[in-house]
């Protein structure tokens, strides 16, 4: 059993958490996973690491609530225990070398991008951060984020807050300013499939060497089972051994758009079902 | 006077056209009559043929006497003197090609049912003795095990029982390795794997689940932490795809993941969380245990046609006999000497047929077995929505890439002495499927028990 030690929630949707797991802290690094099951019957999901305090033993994840796993975890409360936590898992983030970066966040794909601007930032790079969301209310992590990057750019859909409109439109216009000198060394881009796939047809255009961070299927995240198979330069590799970051410009993302929805219809049941049970408890 | 008879008294087993549907164990096990009845055709051979085919040796004839007296309890004890899972083996391992091929018996007729006796005698023991196992004298000795599969199980029980203090690093959340996330409950239960680790967490073994070892924790800082020696039985887990077309469309498992969905999170249970798709036609490939297994699994979930596709003939099937013969009495369709060529799939991305190439045996291979080749012209598609590729698997490689000078041979399996599972590196063990490649329950036990004896004695070398 694994102690909840903090709990936030950032937004109606996304909850921040900190478990205990020493041995799971002392080798965390910046890009990798965990696996968590909330209880005995739950599934296993795999989470990216958002943060980790190897003196007090704690590793952070930041989650959005999607499912039944999920919601079952979001009101899990500080104290209380989670069945398994199992890491760190995957390959850590490549920052060494790089000197100037763009990294981009969507939605709660921000909570992930953060830490990796911060890892690189921390490590001397000059970043510039650009972090989407659909509307203001949802914006989260603005104080966190501003510390880990050089220049933060906040976009919403619908303009209520910072610029407007897809993470892509601040994208180009970076690229585009810096057409000239072309001093980016890499962009790095983690959120929902379909933004990482139109943030890597963007840069692809200036050719920018670009990064993106996968979340597939999987069941045990130490490359038994298969289940998240991507296609990457036209070969097959397992996220969770060889990944879970690959070079953005090889990865074919409709097949892992296409992947991801496989089981939607019984997630969605799943979901609803548990949401409905709630209600009627309360 | 012995039992004459030429055949193995039949064990009770579930309607094949009932048990298609469930997730109960499909045979049954002997009644005490009939264990006595089965044990009486031993004829208790002086130079016990039978023995020589056991990897880890159980003293058949001395067993089975034992039941013919009665002695139920003294049988199981026997049995446990050299064999720490005999509950999980009298079900899984494949006997005919080990003791029983050995059997006297066999020059005339059937041999002794030393499986069916072997798992009457754990059963009968789970179910009638609760002996409190007594902690042995600790030695003051740290051991590591890495995978708590049956290698790794077994390689612990006998360590703890020489008084080391073992401590069991396990990746999954569960213990039990490929018994629990592969073999299915209907061949084995969990909840009999359960009672054996619990037998030696009595013992005192010490069990860390959600450990990947050799990530997590690495072998230099086990040595570190003051383990002595370390096993490594972490299996054979990396599941090999056929490098055809349309393999990640939508429906298409391993046969790693099929299994560990249904077996380890059990997804066939409505209690549980962990999703697997409703298929209604679905394609096995392969013709080993694996192979048979995920075909009965898929008929249990509920699917109307389940075929198993494999590229040999029947003959050169690797899967026991008894498992085929179950699959097909469940309605598994057998679709031999036929080999996919491309996985086919609707504009959505979900599979919708698979298209395979009829096959002839050609020259023997490298295996002995006679090569298929296809015979040209012979494409045919079979309506499917779901394949399962059970064509094997390799040893995974992250203990190598983590652990500097563990050598490993060209498949990945680690380098390990046949007989004491000395590696590479000082201290460290393996065996099981992660030095062999994926094989059989008793071959990972073999390997753990000979570990533990060569580890005992490389401890006590030292000293």
């Amino acid at each position: 059993m694994y102690k909840i030690t903090f709990k936030k929630r950032l937004n109606e949707q996304v909850v921040q958490m900190e478990i205990l797991a020493p041995l799971v802290a002392k080798k965390a690094q910046p890009g990798q996973f965990i696996i968590l099951r909330v209880n005995e019957e739950g599934e296993r999901i795999p989470l990216t690491i958002a943060g980790y305090d190897r003196e007090k033993g704690t590793v952070q994840v930041i989650f959005q609530i999607v499912g039944k796993t999920t919601l079952s975890l979001s009101q899990k409360e500080e104290g209380e225990f989670i069945s398994d936590f199992a890491g760190p898992l995957g390959k850590p983030s490549e920052i060494e070398g790089v000197q100037k970066a763009i990294v981009v966040g969507g939605g709660l794909g921000t909570a992930i991008a953060y830490p990796y601007a911060k890892a690189l930032h921390d490590n001397g790079a000059e970043v510039d951060m650009i972090a989407g969301f659909k509307t203001k209310d949802l914006v989260i992590l603005e104080d966190e984020m501003k510390r880990a990057c050089t220049r933060l750019h906040i976009m919403t859909d619908d303009g209520s807050y910072g610029g407007s409109g897809m993470v892509t439109v601040r994208l180009k216009e970076l690229l585009e300013e810096d057409k000239e000198k072309n001093s980016y060394d890499l962009v790095v881009a983690i959120g929902p499939l379909i933004m990482m796939k139109f943030c890597a047809l963007t840069t692809k255009e200036y050719g920018v060497k670009t990064v993106v961070s996968l979340n597939p299927i999987m069941i045990d995240g130490t490359g038994m089972c298969g289940g998240c198979r991507v296609t990457v330069g036209g070969e097959t590799k397992f996220a969770c051994v060889d990944g879970p970051e690959f070079d953005a410009h090889q990865v074919d993302f409709d097949e892992a758009i296409r992947r991801s929805a496989f089981y939607k219809e019984q997630e969605t049941k799943a979901y609803e079902a548990h949401k409905c049970r709630l209600e009627e408890m309360r | 006077m012995a039992n004459m008879s030429k055949t193995k008294l039949p064990i009770p087993e579930q309607d094949p056209l009932v048990r298609n549907s469930n997730f109960d164990e499909v045979a049954l096990g002997y009644t005490e009559e009939m264990a006595v009845e089965e044990a009486e055709r031993c004829l208790n051979c002086k130079n016990k043929p039978c023995e020589a085919g056991c990897p880890v040796n159980v003293k058949i004839p001395e067993f089975i006497t034992l039941i013919k007296e009665n002695d139920f309890e003294g049988a199981y004890k026997k049995i446990k003197e050299t064999n720490s899972l005999p509950a999980v083996c009298g079900r899984v391992c494949p006997q005919e090609t080990q003791c029983e091929a050995l059997c006297v018996r066999t020059k005339n007729g059937e041999s002794v049912g030393i499986g069916r006796l072997e798992r009457f005698a754990a059963d009968w023991y789970m179910k009638n003795v609760d002996e409190k196992a007594e902690k042995p004298t600790p030695n003051g000795h740290k051991v590591a095990v890495i995978g708590s599969g049956p290698a790794g199980l077994t390689c612990a029980g006998d360590l703890v029982q020489l008084g080391y203090d073992v401590t069991i690093f396990e990746a999954f959340h569960k213990s039990g390795g490929v018994l629990v996330y592969g073999i299915p409950e209907f061949r084995l239960p969990k909840a009999i794997v359960q009672a054996e680790i619990d037998k030696l967490l009595e013992l005192g073994v010490k069990l860390e689940t959600n450990v990947l070892g050799g990530k997590v924790i690495t072998v230099d800082e086990l040595f570190e932490q003051g383990y002595e020696a370390i096993f490594l039985g972490t299996g054979a887990g990396l599941p090999m795809f056929m490098n055809i077309p349309g393999e990640n469309y939508n429906g298409v498992y391993s046969a790693n993941e099929f299994l560990t969905r249904i077996n380890l999170m059990k997804a066939y249970r409505g209690d549980y969380d962990t999703p697997i798709g409703v298929f209604k036609n679905v394609a096995v490939v392969g013709g080993g245990n694996v192979a048979m297994d995920s075909a009965r699994c898929a008929k249990r979930l509920g699917a109307e046609n389940v075929y198993i596709v494999y590229r040999r003939s029947e003959v050169e099937m690797p899967a026991r006999l008894e498992e085929v013969h179950h699959a097909k009495e469940e309605g598994i369709i057998f679709k031999i000497l036929c080999n996919p060529v491309e996985i086919l799939a609707d504009d959505r991305g979900y599979v919708d047929g698979i298209r395979c190439i009829e096959m002839e045996l050609g020259e023997p291979d490298d295996s002995g077995r006679r090569r298929p080749v296809p015979k040209e012209g012979s494409e045919f598609e079979l309506e499917v929505d779901c394949v399962v590729m059970a064509i094997g698997t390799s040893p995974n490689p992250i203990m190598k890439d983590n652990t500097p000078g563990l050598e490993v041979n060209r498949r990945g399996c680690i380098v390990a002495d046949e007989s004491t599972g000395q590696t590479s590196l000082e201290g460290v063990y393996a065996g099981g499927d992660a030095v062999t490649g994926a094989a059989t329950v008793i071959l990972a036990m073999g390997a753990g028990k000979d570990a533990a004896k060569a580890m005992d004695e490389y401890i006590r070398s030292k000293k």
